[in-house]
């Protein structure tokens, strides 16, 4: 018996230098980092305010930032890809099939599900409860097991990078491409146990952000008093719940195809490759959907608040929100209409995803008549937002374009197609993502961002966006291909040099995103926000202090009609005084826990395990996650009690400098 | 609380972008918009419609975006605030009809597109069609003309004007069969069969391609599809079978491990080969055997 499975030391790619220096350079930072932080004493610090946390905004500020670095890595690979492209004329480029592959298949994989995903989880975990009017979410320990589980995930895909190979077959495993028969090596191994890990985490979050919106509002917070970002989270999460477990059977069904020898997708044995499309796409359709929903959130709390009035039509986006939700089951068969179906299944499908546009174009204009007769500020989260609104519209322009079968027969599988989705993700997820992380970073961290920076990277992020993207969608109208590594068309080749220029104009942006954060942390002191409302707010996160006291509020605030911040504060300038004081009663809050860190690690191990094949230490690694969980479950004390002199030395402070502050603002 | 900072004018970036896409409009021939065969120009004609639609809406669309933010911007003397202006109920009828209406458009686009550009849906044309057995390997394309009796690969070869009725599946993984000027792409996939009809009008050489990534030799996957006359076909036709070994089973198995192949035209001299394929009598292929690494430019 080998003790390792199928993992020697040829899994290390000694022979090929770009994946082992790029290895070696990602071991030798996260080791160096390690070795820093427990050099500086500060491990016990980041173990108990940081990894045991079961505080939902300490959670999503770690989903947040794991999808920073993730979506660094991804934007690593785009520059890959792109100088590959530029240089493939009659040229094998720099990149042998082999390793290009690897590499879009990485790309995607990791900024949907490692990048954008945990960004807008991140998002909804900070700010939804905050918006709620609540100390914490549904089942916060079940918070920390899904982050982590995420964590693991993600750290799987990038020991691919150093032990052994990621997948070849792009971001989703098409087979029988997939099938051991065709892809023998461990690639899509890493690729479906990564997921499957990730995915529950993902489902794990979903289910508590919906149980936390449909069960724990303030009082009076009716639904159609909740903000719009909580109305595209709940539906978000909804979709979560029902799509994310198709995913996970889908990839399960695979991988019994590859390790036990069932023929769900294969060739031969009565397999059929069709199916694992359908469910993918059943899966990948309200992904996308999941992903933008919150982003449309955020542009939902960052335009009336920049424009100084409240959303209009806001029934009409609640309307169009659970619209979407809905219609985004409906469409999945868009993804393969050169299947060969016949017209009336791909009229169908189609009609149906031209539907989609409405809702989705109400939103646009409700929007667009938020701003009029507003007094529209161009600060950093605005100039995300309108960059939104235009480039979302071309998207959606082209997006419907693909809708119509006889155009997608044309552009199927092309640089367009690739284009068009870019062009929405970045457009929509990306920007949204941006303009909230820069909309909610005073409120997580007490200073906002550096202005002039920030505008600068919102500039040149969208700027590289269009020279990149624009000539995808010609090019793909000149009939090139989606993931090839070289061509001989020449006129492809201008293109691709003008999409290398602008991913580079691109990372000038991420650059000044970076710079932005060092300047903003040395300026903290000139950029501190003291009272908790930086940008003249209007929903409930702005009531509180900022960062917010890990209670979140003090007393639960009373809800008597929509945008109740902005109308209390109009009151309060007018009257010239606050609310009386409330009365603080004691409160109790989550213990921390180690239940998702210690159970993600298990995971990790498992999943590697399984992936090399190393039965044994998969079996050990369950058990240790089984044990995990039981003794979790045994535990008997999981809450402690918070005096109410502590709550109210916190509040009487915020209540003093609100004061203050409400003597310089003119009631609108 | 936060004090209105002096807004600044986000707008030139924009206006910078949209010409950095029309200068590329220039370039070269755009394959699919250059059709030269009727399901092609049919597909084009339907795309540049629906466009049209759509950007009827577009355009205003964005110019109303850039316009509303940039006059009701906090500076302007001249913009009226309406700080509690939420609710039009006649701007939300406009804002439900105007996609709703569109979309309706589009819709009827949709579903005759869909019937009349199927690609089941057979073709007139000069003459009695041709019939044409496509089959995808890993990493070149074989076509079987079952009545002229020949086998070619990485080459497509069809009389102009003549309606070309296609049987494609796979020998391998799935990959999808395309020549941009000539119209739709189709799904090859082992152990089924899907049906393209298409007809190649202008004589000349075109590029056919895989779409559908099918491993390392994928960007090679390319074949030559050329529309020529009749007399020109039958040459080629005769010419295949001359001093050729004949194409059988066991060339098939040959020509199917991984790798890339140079265009050959062989006599056909197994008629049951599709068959074959299709009800996997013929296994489909094995896949990588451990030292395979495609050879560029084969």
């Amino acid at each position: 018996m080998n003790w390792l499975g199928k993992l020697t030391w040829s899994a290390i790619p000694f022979d090929q230098p770009i994946p082992l220096v790029a290895g070696a350079v990602v071991v030798v930072v996260i080791l160096g980092g390690v070795v820093y932080i427990v050099a500086k004493g500060w491990f016990p610090y980041l173990w108990r305010e940081w990894i045991t946390s079961v505080d939902h905004k300490r959670i999503g500020v770690m989903y947040v930032f794991l999808a920073c670095v993730m979506l660094l890595r991804g934007f690593i690979d785009a520059l890959m890809m792109r100088s590959q492209q530029a240089l493939a004329y009659r040229s094998e480029g720099y990149l042998p099939p082999e390793h290009y592959n690897q590499i879009f298949s990485a790309h995607g994989t990791i900024m949907i599900f490692f990048g954008a995903m945990p960004f807008v989880i991140g998002l909804m975990n900070f700010v939804v409860p905050l918006q709620l009017g609540v100390r914490d979410v549904a089942f916060p320990t079940l918070n920390s097991v899904g982050f982590w589980l995420t964590a693991s995930g993600a750290l799987l895909v990038n020991v691919s990078l150093v032990v052994g190979e990621f997948s070849r077959t792009g971001w989703l495993p098409f087979p029988p491409l997939s099938e051991t028969t065709y892809s023998p090596g461990v690639g899509v191994d890493y690729y479906c146990w990564a997921l499957q890990i990730s995915g529950i985490g993902t489902l794990l979050s979903g289910v508590n952000l919906v149980t936390t919106i449909l069960k724990m509002r303030a009082p009076g917070m009716i639904y159609m008093r909740m903000p719009i970002f909580c109305w595209t989270a709940l539906s978000s999460n909804l979709l979560i719940v029902a799509a994310f477990p198709v995913l996970t059977a889908t990839l399960a069904l695979l991988l019994l195809d590859r390790y036990l020898g069932f023929h769900f997708f294969t060739n031969t044995g009565g397999g059929n490759m069709m199916m694992f499309m359908n469910l993918i796409w059943a899966w990948g359709h309200p992904e996308v959907y999941i992903l933008v929903l919150p982003a449309f959130g955020v542009f939902s709390s960052v335009v009336p608040t920049f424009s100084g009035k409240p959303l209009f039509g806001y029934r009409s986006m609640v309307m169009a929100t659970l619209a979407i939700c809905l219609i985004s089951f409906m469409v999945w068969l868009h993804h393969f209409f050169t299947m060969g179906a016949g017209g009336d299944v791909n009229a169908v499908f189609g009609t149906l995803s031209a539907v989609i546009a409405v809702p989705t174009g109400v939103k646009i204009y409700n929007w667009l008549f938020t701003m009029w007769g507003g007094r529209v500020r161009f600060e950093t989260p605005m100039i995300w937002s309108i960059g939104f609104m235009i480039t979302f519209t071309l998207g959606g322009l082209t997006g419907v374009l693909l809708a119509v079968p006889p155009a997608d027969f044309m552009l199927h599988n092309s640089m367009f197609l690739v284009a068009h989705f870019h062009n929405v993700i970045i457009g929509g997820t990306v920007f949204g993502a941006f303009a909230g992380l820069t909309f909610w970073f005073p409120k997580a961290f007490g200073f906002r961002l550096d202005e002039t920076w920030g505008r600068w990277s919102a500039y040149l992020t969208i700027a590289g966006f269009y020279v990149v993207f624009m000539p995808l969608y010609a090019v793909g109208l000149q009939g090139m291909t989606r993931r090839i590594q070289h061509f001989d068309v020449p006129e492809w080749r201008l293109p691709m040099i003008i999409a290398a220029i602008g991913v580079l104009i691109a990372l000038a942006g991420v650059v000044c995103q970076i710079i932005t954060l060092f300047v903003s942390i040395r300026d903290r002191e000139r950029l501190r926000d003291r009272v908790g409302d930086p940008w003249d707010g209007r929903s409930l996160e702005w009531s509180t202090a900022s960062p917010p006291p890990f209670f979140n509020f003090a007393v639960l605030p009373q809800v008597d009609q929509e945008e109740e911040y902005w109308n209390w504060k109009q009151d309060a300038a007018r009257r010239a005084s606050l609310r009386p004081e409330p009365d603080y009663r004691d409160i109790e809050m989550p213990r921390n826990s180690a239940t998702g860190v210690v159970s993600a690690f298990f995971a990790t191990v498992m999943g590697f395990a399984l992936i090399w094949h190393i039965w044994w230490l998969a079996g050990v690694a369950f058990v240790g996650a089984y044990i995990t969980f039981v003794a979790f479950a045994w535990r008997d004390h999981d809450e402690d009690r918070v005096p109410a002199d502590v709550l109210a030395r916190a509040d009487r402070e915020n209540r003093a400098i609100r004061a203050e502050a409400l003597k310089g603002y003119a009631p609108r | 609380m936060a004090s209105p900072q002096r807004p600044r004018q986000p707008f030139g970036a924009f206006a910078l972008l949209g010409c950095v896409a029309l200068s590329l409009s220039g370039c070269g021939t755009v394959a699919v918009l250059s059709p030269a065969g009727t399901i092609a120009e049919q597909n084009k004609e339907l795309l540049l419609g629906a466009l049209a639609i759509m950007l009827a809406i577009v355009i205003p669309t964005i110019i109303a975006i850039v316009g509303f933010a940039w006059w009701f911007r906090a500076g302007n003397p001249n913009a009226r605030y309406r700080p509690n202006f939420e609710y039009s109920g006649q701007l939300e009828l406009v804002v439900w009809s105007i996609p709703a209406l569109t979309v309706l458009l589009l819709a009827g686009v949709i579903w005759v597109g869909s019937h009349k550009l199927d690609p089941a849906e057979p073709l007139e044309g000069k003459g009695d069609p041709l019939t044409v057995q496509v089959v995808s390997l890993d990493w070149k394309w074989l076509f079987l003309y079952p009545d002229q009796k020949i086998a070619s690969v990485n080459q497509l070869v069809a009389p102009a004007g003549v309606p070309l009725k296609l049987e494609l599946t796979s020998g391998s993984v799935m990959t999808a069969f395309f020549v941009p000027q000539w119209g739709s792409m189709i799904y090859t996939m082992n152990g089924m069969v899907t049906h393209l009809n298409l007809r190649a009008d202008q004589p000349g050489d075109y590029r056919g391609t895989a779409t559908q990534i099918s491993g390392d030799g994928f960007s090679d996957m390319h074949f030559a599809a050329r529309a020529v006359s009749a007399q020109d076909f039958a040459s080629w036709i005769k010419g295949a079978s001359i001093g050729q070994t004949g194409f059988d089973e066991a060339a098939y198995r040959e020509l199917s491990q991984q790798g890339l192949a140079r265009p050959e035209v062989r006599p056909l001299v197994d008629a049951t080969l599709f068959d074959d394929i299709v009800s996997q009598k013929i296994p489909p292929a094995p896949g990588p055997t451990p030292d395979v690494r495609p050879t560029p430019g084969g």
